[in-house]
């Protein structure tokens, strides 16, 4: 098990465990993390699990596929590396994984 | 488009939208009276069946009288348990499906490219008009025109308007009578979200109940939603509020080609975007989109502030864990909608023949998103009927839809009941519905007409 820190957009940060094989979102709903409302369950059709991956990182998230594309334009808060957390799956490789949350979840 | 829209795209140069709707009222009647058009059907109330004396296949859940009989839930349970894709040959608006379990809601919702939203989201189609509007438009339209309008409820803009928002709502709390009961629905539902719209909208203040008559005479189609409107007041409506807002819009045009600042409102949106600049020069496309935000924020607000009313007379034990925890409010804001789902469905057409829930619906069919049923399925939520203001996952619930037509307004709906109920928990110990609240006449928008109260002042 690794590490994830999620940066609230006051600043706050969050790390928690990162449980391989669990959906980000799941991660930062399980250690209530606030800011992610995840309010379709992880199916990428609400687009409340919104989180801008820190740069470095996103080589090894990868950018967000085209549905996810979708929901993400639907916020004025997207920048070019925003991904929906239900979208990103936890493994080893993205221990010590930063990601920041937006000022609102749309 | 289609060859009414270009025809009156052309016309649009030369005589104004208005008037183009009402010889399209001209036209449809001519056709009508030579049989050329379907009437429209008149609905008349007669006893509601009890659902466990149907065969499956003679299920109609299209009937508009359901939830006024208090039937709803009786009926969509049995679909649920005994066939979540529900087909129905014979019904006042054609065959068509019913999905009703909240995971295959979720399935349709999210696949447009298995099942279209055009051209209308209603159980029927309105004949004679065909207006253009995002919430019946596919990818990559759909995108193009909702991104245009879209800022204006962001919640960052919101978070500026919660300050006005919450003085309207303490003018309209504060002058509500004390001693006698009163119609909670047209003095605080109703007036509120009209406040509202016309804040949002930037339109005459004085002139706000305009919005809420169109409103609801367009929401209540008989052809589409079976309502009690006709024809005539359908394309009055209509035209009334396209010359209304025409008006808006070239006041508007004028002052920005002046040189005048933006104002924050939605027509200045729409008058900044190039997708949008033009759109008054496409009546259907106006009509449309402006019908669509009238109504969008117009119906739902109003029935959820009237519904969580009646909710929390009917479950006493949540208002008064309410009063002792103020901190639910949000969370109870999501249970509320859930509770009420104000609008019933949203239709599709599917684009081919799709395989779902061991169903197959063929390419072409009509397909309903029951999400009035989806919100009391016995999966997701436990004791689903009951409104529990604590529930653990009360934002799970499909009201607003899901995937790219997801409803636009839903924070501004949140903020606006939160609002509401923050400042009546500084006001009142009890709403007391001092008899049965009158239901509306549809088989879309679950409303209230009526709802008489009793207040209990905070002693
Ligand atoms: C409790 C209140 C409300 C409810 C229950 C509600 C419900 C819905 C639903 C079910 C949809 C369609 C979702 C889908 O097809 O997946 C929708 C779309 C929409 N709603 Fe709302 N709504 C509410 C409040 C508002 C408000 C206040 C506004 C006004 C600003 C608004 C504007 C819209 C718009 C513009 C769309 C079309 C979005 C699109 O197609 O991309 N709604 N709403
Ligand atoms: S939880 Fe809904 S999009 Fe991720």
């Amino acid at each position: 098990m690794g590490k994830v820190t999620f940066i609230e957009h006051n600043g706050t940060a969050h790390e928690v465990e990162l449980e391989y094989g669990q959906p980000l979102m799941q991660i930062a709903v399980d250690n209530m993390v606030p800011g992610i409302d995840a309010d379709c369950g992880g199916e990428c059709a609400c687009g409340t699990c919104h989180v801008i991956v820190a740069d470095e990182w996103i080589g090894k998230t990868g950018q967000a596929g085209d549905d996810e594309k979708q929901m993400l334009d639907m916020t004025p808060e997207k920048a070019p590396s925003s991904r929906l957390a239900c979208q990103i799956v936890a493994s080893e490789e993205l221990d010590g994984l930063v990601v920041r949350l937006p000022e609102f979840q749309m | 488009m289609s060859i009414q829209a270009k025809a009156m795209q052309v016309a649009a140069k030369v005589v104004p939208a208005d008037v183009q709707i009402k010889g399209l009222r001209v036209l449809h009647n001519t056709k009508r009276k030579l049989g050329l058009t379907k009437t429209p059907p008149v609905f008349v109330e007669s006893l509601v069946p009890d659902v466990s004396t149907l065969a499956l296949e003679d299920i109609d859940v299209s009937n508009p009288f359901l939830v006024r009989q208090g039937q709803s839930e009786a009926y969509f349970k049995r679909l649920r348990q005994e066939c979540p894709v529900h087909y129905a040959k014979d019904t006042p608006f054609g065959p068509f499906w019913s999905i009703t379990r909240h995971e295959d809601i979720k399935f349709v919702d999210k696949h447009h490219e298995l099942f279209s939203a055009e051209p209308l989201i209603l159980m029927g189609d309105i004949q004679g008009v065909q207006p253009e509007l995002f919430i019946a438009m596919d990818p990559p339209k759909h995108d193009e025109q909702r991104m245009a309008v879209q800022g204006v409820v962001a919640p960052k803009n919101l978070l500026e308007l919660e300050g006005l928002i919450r003085e309207r709502v303490a003018e309209v709390l504060d002058n509500l009578p004390l001693d006698t009961p009163f119609d909670w629905v047209s003095k605080v539902s109703i007036e509120l979200t009209t406040r509202m719209l016309a804040t949002l909208f930037d339109y005459p203040y004085e002139r706000r109940a305009d919005l809420v008559r169109w409103s609801d005479i367009i929401a209540a189609s008989p052809e589409a939603t079976g309502g009690p409107s006709n024809d005539d007041n359908f394309f009055q409506a209509a035209a009334d509020m396209v010359k209304a807002f025409s008006t808006l819009w070239w006041e508007k045009k004028a002052r920005l080609d002046a040189g005048a600042e933006p104002s924050f409102d939605l027509i200045s949106l729409l008058l900044s975007n190039k997708d949008t600049k033009d759109m008054v020069k496409n009546p259907m496309e106006f009509f449309g989109n402006l019908g669509l935000l009238i109504i969008g924020g117009n119906d739902t607000t109003r029935n959820s502030m009237s519904g969580g009313v009646y909710a929390l007379h009917k479950f006493p034990e949540q208002f008064a864990k309410l009063k002792a925890n103020h901190s639910l409010i949000p969370n109870m804001v999501s249970e509320i909608i859930r509770w009420q789902t104000p609008l019933a469905y949203m239709r599709r057409i599917a684009k081919t023949d799709v395989e779902l829930n061991g169903q197959t619906i063929r390419k072409g069919d009509k397909v309903i998103m029951w999400y009035s049923s989806g919100n009391r399925d016995e999966d997701v939520f436990e004791d689903a009927h009951k409104l529990i203001i604590d529930r653990k996952n009360a934002r799970n619930h499909i009201a607003f839809g899901f995937g790219v037509h997801r409803c636009m307004g839903n924070r501004l709906a949140e903020m606006q009941l939160r609002i509401l109920w923050e400042e009546i928990l500084q006001r009142f110990d009890n709403i007391e519905v001092v008899e049965e609240p009158e239901i509306v006449q549809s088989n879309w928008v679950r409303g209230y007409s009526r709802m008489m109260v009793k207040l209990t002042p905070l002693s």
